[in-house]
């Protein structure tokens, strides 16, 4: 059975194997009756009613609102975790400044602002938004200046020693050397991110994937529930890979 | 060109925790010379090739070239490194090219100064690798290429052949030596290895460790013309046996 070998040494196949069993189970135990439906409805359940919210264009209209959330918090904690995680890498008084700040307020769970930034700023986006910025500014920040720190030395006095003076040595050797590690630690971070937006919309939503499941749970709707936490997770899934991708190809040289 | 090692003395920490790692060390590097400080781990002479390069400052004591103190890093003095010597997301061609953009040269000048600079190390085929495709020998050559094309002074090599195999060693050591004679550059070799420094160095200068001073300056004009030949010959092996039992009278003996 050589094809069947070659299968499954396919680096993927073994992943696929492990979906496939969890799936399978689900499938038999749904269907053996032994489990209540409101507890467990079968996977055609959750299939039938992922296709209606696709045709009622519920489901698209959630998870654009969920996504645009994430990015929208995402892209601005990222946007200035860069510059203020640089900073504190290389200068040791900002560093010193900084640091314990952060390292406190990194232990403060997000969800926990939500009270505040609802009596701040309503039940509109910007509450939402912000609260992925708090989840995500001080772990992506942190993991930048680490980053930063293990610029090799060796490097940086390669180019003092070649004529480089300031702001190039920051373009042309920090940055690059850091790309990897930068482009990683967004990766991890925007897993946080999506997790938040999740609960900021069980909080207060008009619409979103978060949304859609706090209403399911009011009518029992078990199946929307999973429906929603198979969606949470595949959009996730393809965000990760997608970095992953983005990784590949701009940072050949370090994977 | 002209560099003047005068009198220098470094320390680092302050108070109870200060330490002093150079004691007035003096020498001469003159244009076209190649000289090399040996020394063990501790011995400051790292140190003194960091001041050198401008990458620390002495405590006291004068760093000069053509007459004017060294107050910082420029590319009139070249640095080879040990470890992490090269850009690992560049090329081997632009690596050696990174200087040159440093210095703002013209995109033909850089073209053309990268490809002769690689042909002068060998690696004119190697032009588009990445350092992790090259052997450890090979990365070496390329910064040693990077360091020259961007037409330093003085080159300071800071034990530029330590991580690599005795075999590859050797031949780097001729590589080098050749290298020196065939551009007549200027050059500072540090090394723990006694004989690298004999087989390409005019002049020798031993560090004894704490403080780090130079315990001993030696001319070495020994026969070059076959460098196989040379690590065999009888005066080689005798100079080399002197400063070696000079060397290990600076260590403290171990208990037996």
């Amino acid at each position: 059975m050589p094809a069947f070998r070659r299968l499954i040494r396919h680096p993927w196949a073994l992943g696929i194997l492990g979906i496939g069993i969890v799936l399978l189970l689900w499938f038999l135990i749904a269907a053996s009756g032994t489990v209540n439906k409101l507890f467990l409805p079968s996977p055609q359940a959750v299939w039938q009613a992922g296709q209606q919210q696709w045709s009622s264009g519920l489901l698209l209209k959630d998870a654009a609102a969920s996504i645009q959330r994430v990015f929208i918090g995402f892209a601005l904690s990222a946007g200035l975790a860069l510059p203020v995680g640089i900073a504190m890498g290389t200068n040791v008084v900002i560093c010193r400044l900084l640091e314990p700040l952060m390292g406190l307020i990194r232990y403060m769970p997000a969800p926990a602002f939500i009270p505040l930034l609802i009596i701040y700023f309503g039940l509109e986006e910007l509450p939402k938004v912000l609260l992925i910025f708090i989840g995500t500014f001080f772990f992506n920040t942190l993991m930048i200046m680490d980053a930063v720190k293990f610029v090799p030395r060796e490097l940086v006095e390669t180019a003092l020693t070649l004529g480089g003076r300031g702001l190039p040595i920051l373009t042309r050797v920090v940055a690059p050397f850091i790309a990897p590690q930068v482009l990683d630690t967004y990766r991890i971070n925007m897993a946080s991110a999506w997790n938040l937006v999740i609960v900021a919309e069980l909080v207060a939503a008009t619409e979103g994937l978060g949304k859609r499941i706090s209403l399911a749970q009011r009518f029992l709707k078990t199946d929307e529930i999973f429906m929603g936490l198979i969606v949470i997770g595949l959009i996730g899934l393809v965000i990760d890979l997608g970095f992953r991708a983005l990784m590949r190809r701009a940072c050949a040289w370090a994977t | 060109m002209h560099l003047q090692i005068a009198n220098l003395c470094k320390s680092f920490g302050y108070g109870a925790q200060r330490k002093e790692v150079l004691r007035n060390v003096s020498f001469d590097v003159n244009a076209g010379e190649f000289v090399a400080l040996v020394g063990s781990s501790g011995s400051g002479k790292s140190t003194v090739m960091r001041l050198i390069a401008g990458l620390d400052s002495p405590s006291s004591g004068v760093v000069s070239l053509d007459g004017r103190p060294i107050t910082g890093p420029g590319s009139d003095r070249g640095m080879v490194f040990q470890k992490y010597s090269l850009y690992p997301w560049l090329t081997a061609a632009q690596n050696v090219a990174f200087g040159m953009e440093l210095q703002r040269r013209s995109r033909q000048e850089i073209r053309e100064r990268t490809a002769y600079f690689l042909e002068v190390v060998g690696l004119a085929d190697s032009a588009r690798r990445l350092p992790r495709e090259l052997s450890g020998g090979m990365q070496q050559r390329v910064a040693i290429a990077r360091a020259l094309a961007a037409e330093p002074k003085l080159l300071l090599l800071d034990e530029p052949f330590g991580a690599l195999d005795i075999q590859i060693r050797e031949s780097m050591q001729e590589f080098l030596y050749h290298l020196w004679q065939r551009t007549g550059l200027t050059a500072l070799l540090i090394t723990h290895d006694l004989e690298e420094a004999l087989l390409l160095a005019g002049q020798v200068h031993i560090m004894a460790p704490s403080p780090g001073r130079i315990v001993r300056s030696v001319a070495v004009d020994l026969d070059r013309s076959a460098m196989g030949q040379l690590r065999l010959s009888r005066p080689f092996l005798d100079l080399r046996e002197e400063l070696a039992q000079c060397l290990r009278g600076l260590e403290p003996a171990l208990p037996t």
